[in-house]
C-alpha cells in the first residue's frame, strides 16, 4: 500500500516536469481534436497521432499517449451527443440519449455531464489501476510462459467470440489477424514464414499500418461506398452550457455507478466497453424518477454510459500495463506505441522501469484534469471542427493515414499493404466482422506462439504441461468455456424459440 | 437511416458469404502449403512449422462454419453500396503509391489522394481542392520535415522549399 503511493509520487514527479507537461497538454488537445472528427474513435485516433511522437524520447511519448487517450474519447463522446454518429460501439449508449438532448436544446448539460462524468470516472478509475496493477504485477511475475500462453487464449476468445454477435464471424478476424501474425522470419529459427519472397514481409506486418489501413482507409471507403444512405445533422449547442442543480443532482449517482461497471469489466482480460456501457444505460433506466425522459433526452442515460466508458477504458490498462495484454483495439493501439521503443508491458517493466510506467499512470490524472479544464470553454471550436465538409474531412484524413506510413516506411510495398488492408476493412464493415480481433490477433499471435514453444521446449515436448500448471489449466478451461458458452446459448435460444 | 434500401431477404443462400468461406479455404491452404517448405530445427517441442498448421485448421473450421451461415442465408441484412466512390478512392491510393514509387515526392502524392478522395465524396470544384490540397499537404510536408524532423519522402516540389 505505501508503496503505491511512493511510486505514484514518484511518476507524480516525472509528470510534473514542464516538457512533460507539455507533452501531455499536446496530446490532449490532439486527441480531442483528431477524436472529434466524425467516425474517428479513439483507436483510431491514436493510430494517426503515433508518427507525432516517433521522435519524442520514451517517456514524453507515453505521456503524450496518455493525453491522446483520454482525449480521444472526450472527442468521441462530443460527436456522439451532436452529430450521433458514435465513432466507436462504445459511444452508442452516450449518442442514444445524448443527441436527444442536443436537439431538445440541452447539448449544453449534455457535455458538461460527460466531460465531468468522464473525469469523475477517469480519475476513480485510475486511482484503481495505480492499487490494482502492483498486486497484479507481483501475481504475473510468477507466471510461467504456459500460463502466459493459456492467458492469451482466454483474450483470444473473449475479445472475438463472447461478445460479438456471431462467434463464427469473430473468430474469422481473429484467425485473420493470428495469418498476419505469422508473416516474417521466425524468431526461433531464422525461417521466413508467407513472406513468398518479398523482402519487405520479413519484418512482418506493420501494427500501424494494420490498424490505419483497416480502421482509416476502411472507414472513409465504406463511408464514401453508403454516402447516398446517411444524412448527418450537426446539432448546435443552444442556451447554456452549464449543468443546473437539478442536473447535478441527477449525474452524480450515474457517474459513480457507471464508474462500478466500467472499472471492473475493463480490468477482466476480456476487455471491450460496450457491454458496461449499455449496462449502465438500462441500469439508469431502471432507477431513475424519470423514466418518461428515456428515450426523449435523459441526463442520466448520458453520465452512466459515459462514465462506464471512460472507467473501462482506464481498466483496458490494467492487463495491458500488468500482462501485456490487450484487450480492445485503442489498448492494442497503446502496447504498439510501447513496442516502437522496444518496451514489452508486463511485470518487468515495472521492475525495469518503474519512471516510465508510474510517469504513465501519473500522466493519465494529469490527462483527465486537462481535458476538465480544456473542453467547455473550448467546444465552440470543436463543434467548429464538426462542421468541416465530409468530403475534405475523409480526403484529409486519408491524407493523414498515409502520411503515417509515408513517415515510417515509404515503400512501394507498404504503401500498397495499407490500400490492401483498406480494401479489408471495407469488406468487413461491409459483411459485418468486426475489426477489433485482428488487430488483437496480429499483436498476441506472436507473443502467443513463442510463449508456447517456450512453454514446450521447457516440458520437453510434453504437451500435458499445460495443464500441469493450475494457473494455465485453470485459464485454458474459461477459455474454452468462453469459446463454447456463445453457441451453446445460441442452441437453446434456437430450442426455445421452436417451442413456441 | 435504412428507409427504402433494398434490403436482402433472410433464408436464402449468400452468395458473398460463400466467396466468403471459399476464400478462408484458400488461405488455409496457402499456409499448410508455405508451412511445408520450413525445416523443423526443434529437437523437442514445435518447431516453425506447428503453428500455421495450428491456425491453417482453425481458418478451415471457420470456413465451414461460415458455409453455413451463407448456405443458411445467416449473415446480416446489407445495405445498397454505390462502387464509383469505393473506386475512386481507390484510384486515388493507386496515384499516392505510383508517384511516391516514382519518385514524385510527398506533396504531389498526397494532393493527388485528397482530390480524388473529395470527388469520391460528391465535390465536383476540382480546380479548387487540388489548390487546398497543395497548400495543406505543403504545411504538413513543413511541419513533419523541418519541426520533427520525420523525413518524408521528396521530389521535385518539395526540393523548391
Amino acid at each position: 500500500m505505501m508503496d503505491t503511493f511512493a511510486a505514484l509520487a514518484h511518476g507524480m514527479a516525472v509528470a510534473v516536469q514542464p516538457m512533460n507537461l507539455l507533452y501531455a497538454l499536446i496530446g490532449v488537445f490532439l486527441g480531442t481534436a483528431v477524436g472529434v472528427l466524425p467516425g474517428i474513435g479513439p483507436a483510431l485516433t491514436v493510430a494517426l497521432l503515433l508518427p507525432v511522437t516517433y521522435k519524442l524520447d520514451p517517456g514524453g511519448s507515453l505521456i503524450m499517449f496518455a493525453g491522446i487517450y483520454y482525449g480521444g474519447m472526450y472527442g468521441g463522446s462530443t460527436t456522439a451527443i451532436l452529430i450521433n454518429t458514435p465513432g466507436e460501439s462504445a459511444s452508442m449508449a452516450t449518442a442514444l440519449e445524448g443527441n436527444k438532448m442536443a436537439k431538445a436544446g440541452r447539448g449544453g448539460p449534455a457535455l458538461a455531464t460527460s466531460a465531468i462524468g468522464s473525469f469523475v470516472a477517469g480519475t476513480v478509475a485510475t486511482i484503481g489501476l495505480a492499487f490494482l496493477a502492483p498486486w497484479l504485477v507481483d501475481f504475473a511475475v510468477r507466471f510461467g510462459p504456459e500460463d502466459y500462453f493459456a492467458l492469451m487464449c482466454v483474450a483470444f476468445v473473449t475479445v472475438s467470440a463472447t461478445f460479438g454477435d456471431s462467434p463464427v464471424r469473430g473468430l474469422t478476424s481473429l484467425f485473420i489477424g493470428l495469418t498476419l501474425g505469422l508473416v516474417g522470419i521466425d524468431k526461433l529459427t531464422g525461417q521466413a514464414r508467407l513472406a513468398f519472397g518479398v523482402p519487405e514481409l520479413l519484418d512482418g506486418v506493420e501494427v500501424t499500418t494494420l490498424a490505419v489501413g483497416l480502421f482509416a482507409v476502411g472507414e472513409a471507403l465504406y463511408v464514401a461506398s453508403r454516402r447516398h444512405h446517411t444524412e448527418e445533422k450537426l446539432e448546435p449547442v443552444r442556451g447554456s452550457l452549464w449543468m443546473t442543480r437539478e442536473d447535478w443532482k441527477r449525474s452524480w449517482k450515474p457517474w459513480l455507478r457507471g464508474t462500478m461497471f466500467g472499472f471492473p469489466i475493463g480490468a477482466l482480460p476480456a476487455g471491450g466497453a460496450e457491454i458496461p456501457t449499455f449496462l449502465s444505460y438500462s441500469t439508469e433506466k431502471r432507477l431513475t424518477k424519470h423514466p418518461e425522459e428515456f428515450g426523449k433526452g435523459a441526463i442520466e442515460g448520458v453520465a452512466g454510459p459515459e462514465a462506464a466508458n471512460n472507467a473501462s477504458a482506464a481498466g483496458t490498462l490494467v492487463p495491458l500495463l500488468t500482462l501485456g495484454l490487450p484487450t480492445s483495439a485503442t489498448a492494442a493501439m497503446m502496447l504498439a506505441g510501447f513496442q516502437q521503443y522496444g518496451l514489452n508491458p508486463g511485470p518487468l517493466l515495472f521492475a525495469e522501469r518503474p519512471d516510465l510506467v508510474w510517469g504513465l499512470i501519473a500522466s493519465l490524472f494529469i490527462a483527465n484534469m486537462m481535458l476538465l479544464v480544456l473542453n467547455l470553454p473550448l467546444v465552440g471550436l470543436w463543434v467548429r471542427l464538426l462542421a468541416i465538409p465530409q468530403p475534405w474531412l475523409y480526403a484529409g484524413i486519408l491524407v493523414f493515414a498515409t502520411m503515417g506510413t509515408i513517415a515510417a516506411k515509404p515503400s512501394v510495398v507498404e504503401l500498397s499493404m495499407l490500400a490492401g488492408f483498406g480494401v479489408l476493412g471495407f469488406l468487413m464493415r461491409r459483411f459485418d466482422f468486426p475489426i477489433a480481433p485482428v488487430v488483437v490477433g496480429l499483436i498476441l499471435g506472436p507473443i502467443a506462439e513463442s510463449q508456447l514453444r517456450r512453454a514446450l521446449a521447457i516440458s520437453l515436448g510434453d504437451p500435458m504441461a499445460l495443464l500441469q500448471s493450475p494457473i494455465s489449466a485453470t485459464l485454458l478451461g474459461v477459455a474454452l468455456i468462453a469459446l463454447l458458452a456463445p453457441f451453446v446459448l445460441k442452441g437453446l435460444g434456437r430450442f426455445k424459440a421452436n417451442e413456441d | 437511416m435504412t428507409s427504402g434500401d433494398p434490403i436482402q431477404p433472410p433464408r436464402r443462400v449468400d452468395r458473398a458469404g460463400l466467396v466468403i468461406a471459399a476464400l478462408l479455404a484458400v488461405l488455409a491452404v496457402v499456409l499448410v502449403w508455405d508451412a511445408r517448405g520450413l525445416q523443423s530445427a526443434a529437437m523437442y517441442g514445435m518447431g516453425p512449422e506447428a503453428m500455421p498448421v495450428v491456425v491453417a485448421s482453425g481458418l478451415a473450421l471457420l470456413a465451414i462454419g461460415n458455409f453455413i451461415d451463407a448456405l443458411r442465408g445467416n449473415l446480416p441484412p446489407r445495405e445498397s453500396t454505390d462502387p464509383v466512390p469505393v473506386f475512386l478512392i481507390l484510384v486515388g491510393l493507386a496515384l499516392l503509391i505510383a508517384i511516391i514509387g516514382l519518385g514524385g515526392g510527398f506533396i504531389l502524392a498526397t494532393s493527388a489522394l485528397f482530390v480524388t478522395t473529395s470527388a469520391a465524396f460528391g465535390r465536383r470544384a476540382i480546380l479548387i481542392d487540388a489548390l487546398i490540397a497543395v497548400v495543406m499537404s505543403t504545411l504538413i510536408y513543413l511541419a513533419f520535415d523541418r519541426l520533427l524532423t520525420l523525413s518524408l519522402p521528396a521530389g521535385p516540389l518539395e526540393r523548391l522549399l
